[in-house]
């Protein structure tokens, strides 16, 4: 019992009790604070999977920009604050489709990567550190990076008409 | 540590965003069960790329943050537009397109 295997499941835990917060909470701004929680639980298993740089982003961009975006939406919809019921009639075919699919998935993943183990190694160090990563970026991956920053730029252009008051 | 760990957190991750998709009535609330799912792939990425010492899974989790924050942005835009033409942001009373 490495002590990543230790941090991977007190993390797994509380990514799971977090996700399951989200979606059953019957407080919206409590769904917004348990999604926080599996970000912070995400980004603390990339660190512990050495990626440190996606790690890093994602504190930054998820938790430090979505959340809050998400934070000021529920502030700016005058979402119910209370208590209240936001679960529509389709909630136990939901159940049975989620129950189904996780039931089908893990099926396929025993079978399919039952006896494969990650292996922190320092080439997996080396390889993952923010130089490498940012090297691969924009030699092998420029043309889907290029795309992003104009998709990001056309979101940005496109949120701003949708919202604004004319 | 077993790959099948991660690869079965990211799979109850991903479920519980489709239950919340398809359960949720609030708009914000289905755009919180999209961003689920949308970490639980980042999940898997990133364990793949731990598991083959290839960074390119890293590098496509980069992107999918991206797509996210770009995604939540119109997204949140779409969601507040509903609520000024609504007064209410229950997604079951957008049905004006309905036979």
């Amino acid at each position: 019992m490495t002590s990543q295997n230790v941090a991977f499941w007190i993390l797994a835990i509380a990514m799971g009790a977090g996700a399951v917060g989200v979606v059953r909470s019957r407080n919206i701004v409590h769904a917004a604070l348990f999604l926080i929680v599996v970000l912070v639980g995400a980004a603390a298993q990339y660190i512990v999977l050495l990626a440190e740089f996606v790690g890093i982003t994602q504190f930054f961009i998820y938790i430090g920009a979505i959340a809050v975006l998400f934070l000021f939406g529920i502030m700016l919809t005058r979402a119910p604050m209370q208590a209240g019921d936001f679960d529509n009639d389709q909630r136990w075919p939901a159940v049975m489709v989620a129950a189904f699919l996780f039931v089908v998935l893990v099926a396929l993943l025993v079978q399919a990567f039952g006896h494969d183990e990650i292996q922190l190694t320092d080439k997996l160090l080396e390889a993952s550190r923010t130089g490498p990563v940012a090297d691969s970026i924009f030699r092998n991956f420029v043309v889907p990076f290029e795309v992003v920053s104009m998709l990001l730029l056309a979101a940005l252009v496109g949120a701003v008409v949708i919202a604004r008051r004319d | 540590m077993a790959l099948n760990q991660y690869l079965i957190l990211s799979a109850f991750l991903f479920c519980c965003g489709v239950y919340g998709v398809l359960a949720r009535r609030n708009g914000v609330l289905v755009l919180l069960s999209v961003e689920l799912m949308l970490n639980a792939v980042n999940i898997n990425l990133v364990a793949f790329s731990a598991f083959t010492s290839h960074v390119a899974g890293q590098v496509f989790a980069l992107f999918v943050i991206t797509i996210a924050a770009a995604e939540v942005g119109v997204g949140l835009a779409i969601v507040l537009l509903i609520y000024r033409n609504l007064r209410s942001p229950d997604l079951d009373r957008v049905d004006q397109l309905k036979g």
